[in-house]
Order: structure tokens, then C-alpha cells, then sequence
């Protein structure tokens, strides 16, 4: 059963929405009894990341989810503000993460972006990616709908596993053993969001 | 190549979806379910949904727009009658990505604001509708093109980017429904005052008005309703999407 954690914002409707549809077994839930008992947990989120991470440690929810996905190696997908939750930091409220994956959170670097670029990068966008099993099926080109004004910076290539260009190449996709997190939206792509979300709760990650 | 957004814009009214011509004479065209899961299957970028009597009459229909939703699995907007950030936040717990804000802009902007500290500046877009008065001048109106605003329509578009809007949908009332292309001159005039992106609405009849819309009138993304809708301007309905090989091959690489 895969837990959707609720923590007051992000867009669980949708993302429940995609997974019954897909024939997903899932729950919404911020009860850390539920969240303990879950065997994969998706991280949603949009929104300011230190009011989201507030909100995580008013509600007790921190060390729930770094101890399930630490010790008990629980499977966890971070999407959108999500997917920059599980990172060590952020610029946006200078204030630190769930320190999942070994990765900050930067701003745009608005210098680089092309006459025309805006910020929030929003929209559709070609997102090649490694040969994972996440992305196996993948209708080709994947694209992807993104909405985001900070964006992933990983200590180490190797755990970047997508990318998409906003004025510069950025890694959108991030694997650390079990914790994967993605900067687009997978409930809200159409089959290619469909297939990555069913393969993330097939997906074997080992003991 | 840059993906620009093509976006159909659905209007509720009559308990169904209806479709007008300058902001009037609205005509019935059945149940929005079935064309949702059309532009599902066809893969639209995105869709927004404007209740066009949800401010006049003081409501709006949450379960039907939950309903509607649960169909699309693309971005979903929806704009009418919201006047409160409870409002907004039941709409973003039933599955809509974008609040719209039209009349709200003008008579209370710091609803803007509110949504924004809240769910962030993508989630909330400014919905402008223009009209050329007597004298040629561009004129906001609201409340469904029936009273005319005080600010022009750059002055607003800064105030609702000012305010935090993350975007905002730019109609010509002149336009709408007609078929006649976008008034890319209005639209340029709004796309360069504001660093937001702007989304061309009114009166796009093909994929070639969608070019002009980025070309001449510098919007980030473009929007229609009629010729997504109908198979022909006095035609009867056909609800259409282009494809992705149409899009590339007419907009996108022609930018």
C-alpha cells in the first residue's frame, strides 16, 4: 500500500486520482501511525519549502519519515516540492531538508536564461532520463509538466537520473537508493506520468 | 525547439458546457465530461475552466468541478465566483492545479495575495478581459465583460503580478469567439510590461494565430476555446486538439 502524505499542501486529489486510475492501491494520510505502517510513501508538495518543512515538524512528521526510509529502507517518491524536501537544503527560506539525498535546492540563475525565459519554469518539457526501471515503458520522447522557480543541484552526477533545459540543463530526477524525487509532476502528465508512477510501485529496490 | 503551451479554456454555464461569441450568446454545447476526456486523450498541455455565472449567481459548483477533474490528468485552472482563500483551498483539495481570478483581481486583490503566500505564485492566475471603448482604448472589464474597470489593462497587469499572480490570461472581449485571430497588438503591450508569463486569448482560429500570438504579441503560451470546440466558425461542434507532429511542424519550430 502506498501512502500519500498529507500535510496540508500539495495536490494529493490528483496524485490519488492518477493511482486509482492506474489501478494503485493508496491512502492519503498525516497520521505518523500510517505513515509508519506504509510500504511506499509519496512526498507531495507545492508550495514555499520552509512553510512546508514547518509544517512537517509542527505535525511530528521529520523523523517519522527519516526513520522509515533510513532504517526501515522504505521506498519514498518525492514530487515536486517534494522531490526538493528530501534534499539538505534550500535557498528558498534558507533552511534545511529531510537531508535524504545528498543535493541543495538553488534558485534559477535568472543570468542564464534566454531572452523570452520566465520565471517559474512552467509548462511541458522533453525530460531524457536515465535506464532505470522508474522510467521503464516510458512512451519516447517522455515529457513532463513542470512548475518550479528552484531546482535540484546533486553533490554527485550519479544519483541525477533526468534532466530537463530551462535556459540551462538541470537535473530533474534523483535517485539515492530508496528515495527518488522528481521536479515535474507525474500526476499531471498524461500516460508518461501514468507509467512512472505505476513502475515506482512495482519497482524492486532490494533488501 | 521551445514547447509552447496550447491551453483550451472550457465555459460552464446551464449546468453544461456553452460557448459564446464576444462574451455573449452563449450556446449549449452538452456535457464537459465528455470533452475533458476528450482533450485527455489527445494530450492537451492543459485545461481551464471558467463557470461564467458563478459570480453573478454566487456560487460555485464544487462537485461537478470535482467531477470534471477527476477526468483530466493535465493541469486543470478553474476561475468563477471564487471570493475567498477557503474557497481556493477546496478547489486545490479536489484536484485543481490554478486558481483563476477575473473579478476578484479588480475588487480585491489582496485575494491574490492571500493565495499566493499560501500555495504559491504558480496557483494563482489573473484572468484580464479587455474591450476597446468608443475611442479605441483598451478597457478592463469584469463580472463576464459587463462592467468596466477603472485601471487599464497594463496598469492591472502589473498590480496582479505585484500582487502575486504567477500568470495571467490576457482576452480580447472583441475577439472572443470570432475567429478573427488575437489582437496581438493588445497582447504585446501586456506581455512586455510584465515579467509573468501571459497567455494570448480571443478570437485564435488556427495554428497560425497561436505563432503570431508568440511572435508578435510576446505571449508565453496560448489559449482557445471555439476553435477547439467547433469544427468551423458557424459550424456544428467538434471538440479537436491539434496534434503534437501539427504543432511542431506549424508553431513551435516556425518560432
Amino acid at each position: 500500500m502506498i501512502t500519500i502524505i498529507d500535510y496540508g499542501l500539495g495536490n494529493l486529489g490528483s496524485i490519488k486520482n492518477m493511482l486509482v486510475r492506474s489501478g494503485i492501491k493508496c491512502t492519503i494520510s498525516g497520521d505518523p501511525d500510517v505513515i509508519r505502517s506504509a510500504s511506499r510513501l509519496i512526498l507531495p508538495g507545492v508550495g514555499h519549502f520552509k512553510y512546508a518543512m514547518d509544517t512537517l515538524h509542527e505535525r511530528g512528521l521529520v523523523t517519522v519519515i527519516q526513520q522509515r526510509v533510513r532504517e526501515a529502507n522504505v521506498p519514498l517518491l518525492g514530487i515536486c516540492l517534494g522531490g526538493q524536501l528530501i534534499g539538505r537544503h534550500s535557498e528558498e527560506g534558507d533552511v534545511a531538508g529531510l537531508g535524504l539525498v545528498p543535493m541543495d535546492v538553488v534558485a534559477f540563475d535568472r543570468a542564464r536564461l534566454m531572452q523570452g525565459e520566465k520565471v517559474p519554469h512552467m509548462g511541458w518539457t522533453v525530460t531524457p532520463h536515465s535506464d532505470i526501471p522508474l522510467f521503464a515503458s516510458v512512451q519516447q520522447p517522455a515529457r513532463y509538466y513542470y512548475v518550479h522557480s528552484f531546482h535540484f543541484r546533486c553533490d554527485d552526477p550519479h544519483d541525477e537520473i533526468a534532466w530537463a533545459e530551462h535556459g540551462y540543463r538541470f537535473a530533474s530526477g534523483v535517485r539515492h537508493g530508496n528515495v527518488l524525487g522528481v521536479q515535474f509532476h507525474p500526476e499531471k502528465s498524461h500516460v508518461y506520468g501514468q507509467q512512472l508512477l505505476r513502475n515506482f510501485a512495482a519497482m524492486d529496490f532490494g533488501a | 525547439m521551445k514547447r509552447i503551451r496550447v491551453i483550451p479554456i472550457l465555459l460552464l454555464a446551464q449546468s453544461g458546457m456553452v460557448k459564446t461569441e464576444r462574451f455573449a450568446k452563449p450556446r449549449y454545447l452538452g456535457d464537459p465530461i465528455n470533452a475533458v476526456k476528450i482533450f485527455n486523450e489527445k494530450r492537451a498541455d492543459e485545461l481551464v475552466l471558467l463557470d461564467i455565472e458563478a459570480t453573478a449567481k454566487g456560487r460555485i459548483e464544487f462537485d461537478w468541478i470535482s467531477d470534471i477533474v477527476s477526468e483530466a490528468f493535465m493541469p486543470i485552472g478553474y476561475g468563477g465566483g471564487i471570493a475567498s482563500v477557503e474557497q481556493a483551498a477546496e478547489l486545490f483539495k479536489r484536484g485543481v492545479e490554478k486558481i483563476v481570478v477575473n473579478t476578484a483581481a479588480v475588487e480585491n486583490p489582496n485575494l491574490i495575495s492571500e493565495i499566493a503566500a499560501r500555495y504559491g505564485n504558480q496557483a494563482v492566475v489573473a484572468s484580464i478581459d479587455v474591450k476597446k471603448n468608443f475611442w479605441k482604448k483598451n478597457r478592463v472589464y469584469t463580472r463576464g465583460g459587463r462592467k468596466e474597470a477603472a485601471a487599464d489593462p497594463v496598469t492591472l497587469a502589473r498590480a496582479c503580478r505585484d500582487a502575486g499572480a504567477g500568470e495571467i490570461i490576457l482576452t480580447s472581449i472583441d475577439r472572443e469567439g470570432t475567429f478573427g485571430g488575437y489582437d496581438t497588438a493588445l497582447l504585446e503591450t501586456v506581455a512586455s510590461a510584465v515579467d509573468i508569463p501571459v497567455v494570448a486569448n480571443g478570437g485564435a482560429g488556427s495554428v497560425d494565430d497561436f505563432k503570431r500570438a508568440v511572435t508578435d504579441g510576446k505571449c508565453s503560451a496560448v489559449a482557445a476555446s471555439s476553435m477547439f470546440v467547433f469544427a468551423k466558425k458557424g459550424e456544428g461542434m467538434l471538440i479537436s486538439y491539434p496534434s503534437e507532429s501539427e504543432l511542431q511542424e506549424q508553431f513551435w519550430l516556425r518560432l
